[in-house]
C-alpha cells in the first residue's frame, strides 16, 4: 500500500439475495454493489456521485462493514500498516472503527431523540471506553463549538434543534473519537440549499484543521463539484470514470458522465440536456457486456459482448468505455454559449 | 408500611393536581430542554379527555382500594329485611324547613294485597341526616389499619343508605360494586402484564434474529388470534378447579387472559424493532461500535416503549372486559368473592331486571372503565406520536 493511500477498496462486491416462499428458497441477487475498486488518498476528499439507487449508499456502508459485504475487501492504513478491515473480529474491529466514521444523510433520523445532544455526541466515547465524565463532557462541548453550536446546547434534546443544527451534531458525533476517515452519505440532501452551503464550508474548514479523509456521497453534482479533489462516477453498482474534479469535469470520457454533467443547470446557459432513454436496467439481471449500453446514445455492437475494461486516460483519469478514445464528449467548461 | 402508603397517596394527589396546573410559561421556558418522555407529558395533558379519563380512573382505583371505608357495608353484608331495596332517594329540600344539608328518610316494607309482593314505602315522618366521617362498627381498612368510621352514612340502623339499592341477598350493591372493583380493575393490571412479559419477549426474539425463529413465534401468533377469543377462554377457564380459593381463581383467570392476549403486543414489539433496528440511529450507534446489546437496551427499546405504554393502555379495557365476560358466564371469579362480572350475573334473570332495575348499574362502571382508558390511550397516542405538532 501506497504511503499516501488511506483507504483501498478492492474488488469490494455487495449482492443482496431475494428470497421467496416459505422456504426462502434463494431467486436471485440484486448486485447493489458490483466490484469497486477506488483508492482514497489521505487528507482528500473523494467524491462519489450516481443517480438513486446506484449503490452508493451500500458501498458507503459495506466499507464501514456497517453490513457484511458479499465479496472483496477493503484495507485500511493504520499506523502505516495495511490493515484488512473485513477479516477483523469484533475487538480488533472496534480499534480501527475508532478511525472510521459516518456522517448520516437523514439529521431527523440519524440521532437519537431520546438522548441529549451530550450523550449523542459522546456515544463513540462511551462505547470505546475512552476518558472519563468530565473530559468527555469537555470534549464534547469543544466539539459543539468546533462545528459552530453553543456549549450551552449540551443538554438540551435534539427535537429542539433545525435540520442544518442536527445535522452538525451528528459531525460533532463522528469527530468524537479523532477519526482520520469519514464516510459522508449524502450530509446535505436534506438540508436547504442555504444551509447545505453553510455545513459543505463546515466540512471543509474540519478537514483543513483536523487531517481528515472523506469518501463524500452525494447525488448532487455541484455539491461533489464544491468539495472534491477527485470525482467517481458510479452507475448500477460499478465505478464508470473516476478523475481529478477539473480534468473530469471537463473532459468526461465516459457517455454516463457526459449525460449525468448536461443535468447541471447553469445560469445563463441554455442547456443542450443529454435525456438518457428508458429507465435503469433491472439489478438482477445486469446487461451484458458494457452495464451502461442499453440506454447509452453511443452503443454499438461491441459494448454488448465485450465488457470495457478500465483504461488510464491522462494522469489519474480513468474511465471504463470502449469508445473513450473516439468520442468527442462535452463536459462543463467547454460547452459553447447560446 | 402505613407511611410508604400515605407517600404514594399523596404523589398521587400532586399527579392529579398537575393535570390541572396552570403554570404552563415554566415549561415552555424548558420545553428545549425536556426529554421525550417530559415531551409527552405535557403533550398528553393538553388531551382534555385524556386528563378527565385519568381523573375518573384515579377516583376509580382510590375509592375500591379504600372500598373498606367509602362503602358503607362490606361486600358480604346482609341487611336483614332489606331484599331487593330500591337506591335510597337523597333529598335536600325537606317539607318543613325548605332548603337544607342532604337527608334521607328511612324505608319500611309493606305487603301489597293484590299482587303480593312487598313494597318499599318511605316514611316521611323523619329526617335523617347524611353526615361525614360517620362512626361505625370498628372493622380493619386493608386487613390491617383499625378504623370505626365509614366515610358516610346517617349513622342509625333504622335508615340506611343504599345509594344503588340492595340484591336478592339484600346486600347494598353500591358496596359491592367498589369491592367488586378490586377484582375487575386490577385484573387488567395483572393480565397486561404477564402479556406485557411474553408478548416483548416473543416479539422481541422474534423481529431481532428474524429467520426462522420469527416464522415460528409468528405462525404461533396467527394460529392463537385466529382462534375466536371467548371459546378459548372458556377453555382454559373450564381447566380452573373449582375448589380453588378466591385468590387462586382470580390469579388464573389473569394468567388465562394474558395467555390470549400476548398476541397483538409481540407482533407490535417485533414491528417495530424490524423497522428501528435499520433506522440511521442504530447505524450510527453500530458505526461508533456499540454491541447489539446496548443499541437494543439504549437505542431501540427507549424509541418505542411509548408506543408500548399506549398499546398497554389500550389492552387494559380488553382485560377487564374479559374478566367482565368470564365471570358473567360463571366461569371466572365464583361468588362469595365479588367482581363487576359477577355482579352482572344477578341482572341475567329478566323478571329481575325488569323490576329491580338498579342491578344493572355495575355495567356503568365497565362502560365508563373501560371509556377512560381509552380516552387515556387515545391521548398518550396522539402525545407519543413525533409526527404531531410540537
Amino acid at each position: 500500500m501506497q504511503q499516501d493511500t488511506l483507504v483501498e477498496i478492492d474488488n469490494l462486491k455487495q449482492y443482496f439475495a431475494i428470497e421467496k416462499g416459505i422456504f426462502n428458497r434463494k431467486v436471485g441477487e440484486i448486485k447493489a454493489v458490483n466490484g469497486v475498486n477506488l483508492k482514497i488518498k489521505r487528507r482528500e476528499t473523494l467524491g462519489l456521485v450516481g443517480e438513486s439507487g446506484c449503490g452508493k449508499s451500500t458501498l458507503g456502508r459495506a466499507v464501514l462493514r456497517l453490513q457484511e459485504p458479499t465479496a472483496g475487501d477493503v484495507y485500511f492504513n493504520q499506523e502505516n500498516e495495511k490493515v484488512s478491515v473485513l477479516e477483523l473480529n469484533k475487538k480488533e474491529m472496534r480499534k480501527v472503527r475508532a478511525n472510521m466514521q459516518m456522517i448520516f444523510q437523514d439529521p431527523f433520523s440519524s440521532l437519537n431523540e431520546r438522548m441529549t445532544v451530550m450523550d449523542n455526541i459522546i456515544e463513540p466515547l462511551v462505547v470505546n471506553k475512552i476518558g472519563d465524565k468530565a473530559s468527555r463532557k469537555k470534549r464534547a462541548g469543544d466539539l459543539l463549538e468546533e462545528v459552530g453550536l453553543r456549549r450551552e446546547y449540551l443538554s438540551r434534546y435534539p427535537h429542539s434543534f433545525s435540520g442544518g443544527q442536527r445535522q452538525r451534531v451528528g459531525i460533532a458525533r463522528a469527530l468524537s473519537i479523532k477519526p482520520q476517515f469519514i464516510v459522508a452519505d449524502e450530509p446535505v440532501s436534506a438540508l436547504d440549499v442555504s444551509v447545505q452551503a453553510q455545513i459543505l464550508n463546515l466540512l471543509k474548514k474540519l478537514q483543513k484543521e483536523l487531517d481528515l479523509t472523506f469518501l463524500f456521497i452525494s447525488h448532487d453534482l455541484g455539491v461533489i463539484r464544491y468539495v472534491s479533489d477527485r470525482i467517481a462516477v458510479m452507475y448500477m453498482g460499478n465505478i464508470v470514470e473516476i478523475g481529478e474534479r477539473e480534468e473530469l469535469l471537463r473532459n468526461p470520457h465516459h457517455p454516463y458522465t457526459e449525460a449525468l454533467l448536461s443535468a447541471v443547470p447553469r445560469a445563463g446557459q441554455s442547456r443542450n440536456r443529454i435525456v438518457l432513454e428508458g429507465s435503469t436496467p433491472d439489478p438482477i439481471n445486469l446487461p451484458s457486456g458494457c452495464i451502461f449500453r442499453t440506454r447509452c446514445p453511443y452503443a454499438e455492437e461491441k459494448c454488448a459482448e465485450q465488457k470495457p475494461e478500465w483504461e488510464n486516460i491522462k494522469g489519474e483519469h480513468f474511465a471504463a468505455c470502449h469508445f473513450k478514445d473516439s468520442l468527442e464528449l462535452k463536459g462543463i467548461k467547454n460547452r459553447k454559449r447560446a | 408500611m402505613a407511611e410508604s402508603k400515605s407517600s404514594i397517596f399523596k404523589k398521587f394527589l400532586s399527579y392529579i393536581k398537575n393535570i390541572f396546573s396552570k403554570n404552563k410559561k415554566e415549561e415552555y421556558r424548558s420545553l428545549e430542554y425536556a426529554s421525550q418522555s417530559q415531551l409527552i407529558w405535557y403533550r398528553f395533558k393538553k388531551h382534555k379527555l385524556a386528563s378527565l379519563g385519568l381523573t375518573v380512573l384515579a377516583i376509580l382505583y382510590v375509592t375500591s382500594i379504600f372500598a373498606g371505608f367509602v362503602a358503607p357495608y362490606a361486600h358480604t353484608e346482609r341487611i336483614d329485611d332489606y331484599k331487593y331495596a330500591p337506591p335510597t332517594e337523597i333529598h335536600v329540600i325537606s317539607e318543613e324547613n325548605g332548603l337544607r344539608t342532604p337527608f334521607v328518610y328511612s324505608y319500611s316494607k309493606e305487603l301489597d294485597t293484590e299482587t303480593f309482593q312487598y313494597e318499599y314505602v318511605i316514611d316521611k315522618t323523619k329526617e335523617y341526616s347524611l353526615k361525614l366521617f360517620v362512626k361505625s362498627e370498628p372493622y380493619k381498612l386493608l386487613g390491617f389499619i383499625p378504623m370505626e368510621h365509614k366515610l358516610f352514612g346517617t349513622g342509625d340502623k333504622d335508615a340506611p343508605v343504599f345509594l344503588f339499592g340492595t340484591d336478592n341477598l339484600s346486600r347494598d350493591i353500591f358496596s359491592r360494586i367498589l369491592f367488586g372493583g378490586r377484582v375487575s380493575l386490577f385484573v387488567g393490571f395483572g393480565g397486561v402484564f404477564l402479556s406485557f412479559i411474553i408478548g416483548s419477549l416473543l416479539g422481541g426474539i422474534s423481529g431481532y434474529f428474524g429467520g426462522v425463529i420469527d416464522e415460528i413465534i409468528m405462525r404461533a401468533v396467527e394460529l392463537l388470534m385466529s382462534i375466536p377469543k371467548i371459546p378459548l377462554w372458556i377453555a382454559f377457564s373450564a381447566a380452573v378447579p373449582r375448589d380453588w380459593t378466591a385468590v387462586q381463581t382470580y390469579l388464573a383467570i389473569t394468567m388465562i387472559l394474558a395467555l390470549v392476549g400476548w398476541t397483538g403486543l409481540a407482533r407490535v414489539v417485533r414491528g417495530k424493532l424490524m423497522s428501528l433496528k435499520n433506522e440511521q440511529f442504530a447505524m450510527a450507534a453500530r458505526a461508533a461500535g456499540a454491541s447489539d446489546f446496548r443499541i437494543i437496551t439504549k437505542h431501540l427499546l427507549p424509541a418505542f416503549i411509548s408506543y408500548l405504554v399506549v398499546h398497554l393502555t389500550l389492552a387494559i379495557p380488553g382485560m377487564i372486559l374479559g374478566e367482565t365476560t368470564l365471570s358473567f358466564l360463571g366461569l371466572g371469579i365464583q361468588p362469595p368473592a365479588v367482581s363487576w362480572g359477577t355482579l352482572l350475573q344477578d341482572a341475567q334473570d329478566l323478571t329481575v331486571l325488569a323490576d329491580y332495575p338498579w342491578h344493572l348499574i355495575p355495567t356503568v362502571f365497565v362502560i365508563v372503565t373501560v371509556l377512560m382508558f381509552n380516552f387515556i390511550g387515545d391521548g398518550l397516542r396522539d402525545a407519543a406520536d413525533p409526527y404531531s405538532s410540537k
